[in-house]
């Protein structure tokens, strides 16, 4: 039993890249928070925050690659117009369109695409300050909790996407 | 010889923070804008079958990244009010969420039309 094209895409998009999201923004969220200055002085930092610096930069990196996937091979084929007489089950916005019990799924889409792209632009400015400040960010109490914050929208966002695109997966699959 | 300040200012994570709210920022006034004038729409599908996705994308990607440079230039060495950047990062991130959710949006563009 092998996989579609559309069906491989879909895997390696919301089951393979934010799957590796999650496990960055995890790996990077526990780093964050246990980058204060009492930790610091433990043996073993230094190998801990490059630990968490390759959490956020893996995250930052499956983050755009989900989101250029989600964008430029995905919603294509979603939103494609069917042809006159064609099978709608082929083409998930005209399905999800002509039924009105699953119409609102349409809008989640639409702000699923959107909201989704908050994600790597928010992952990569947490990853690049962390780099830069490094070991200095247990005294800079203000900016690690600023991107603690940051992380955990970047990964609100990719929720929704991925809540929206498992249901809508679960309505109409792109085979 | 000279002597090297290795102390950081806080002015490089400041101007990256903010600039990742502008860049969210930017792309939610792009969703909002092209759902209520639709004749921007076609001119935001800079890859036709993705649509004006494509095109916002695209262009908060370059507005975060523009954002970054002109602020990394003049703050990166400064050391800034980091509490008025915090604020500001967190109404320019509330403003990047309520604007990439379409349907309001588009309501009150159909509203404008059937106005006219």
């Amino acid at each position: 039993m092998g996989l579609t094209d559309r069906e491989l895409w879909t895997a390696v998009h919301g089951m393979i890249l934010w799957t590796i999201f999650l496990l960055g923004f995890a790996a990077g969220l526990a780093g964050l928070w246990n980058l204060r200055p009492e930790c610091v002085a433990v043996a073993g930092m230094p190998r801990q925050l490059r630990r968490l610096l390759s959490g956020l930069w893996v995250a930052a990196a499956a983050a755009w690659a989900a989101v250029l996937t989600g964008t430029f091979v995905l919603y294509p084929w979603y939103r494609a117009r069917p042809p006159e007489g064609a099978n709608l089950a082929n083409y998930p916005r005209a399905y999800l369109q002509a039924n009105p019990e699953f119409a609102e799924w349409h809008d989640g889409m639409e702000w699923k695409q959107q909201v989704a792209w908050l994600a790597p632009i928010l992952a990569t400015a947490v990853a690049y300050v962390a780099m830069r400040y490094g070991l200095g960010l247990a005294v800079e109490a203000k900016i690690r909790r600023t991107l603690m914050i940051l992380l955990t929208v970047a990964f609100l966002t990719s929720g929704v996407a991925a809540f929206v695109g498992s249901f809508i997966n679960k309505i109409v699959s792109m085979h | 010889m000279e002597t090297e300040n290795t102390a950081l200012t806080n002015g490089a994570a400041a101007a990256a923070i903010l600039a990742s709210a502008i860049g969210a920022c930017a792309l939610g006034a792009l969703t909002a804008v092209s759902e209520v004038v639709a004749s921007l729409r076609p001119l935001l599908a800079f890859y036709p079958p993705a649509g004006p996705l494509s095109g916002r994308a695209a262009l908060a990607v370059l507005v975060w990244l523009a954002a970054w440079a002109c602020l990394h230039a003049s703050w990166k060495e400064r050391q800034v009010d980091f509490s008025k950047i915090f604020i500001w990062t967190l109404i320019l991130l509330a403003g990047g969420l309520i604007g990439t959710f379409p349907p309001p949006f588009e309501e009150l563009g159909e509203m404008l039309r059937s106005m006219r």
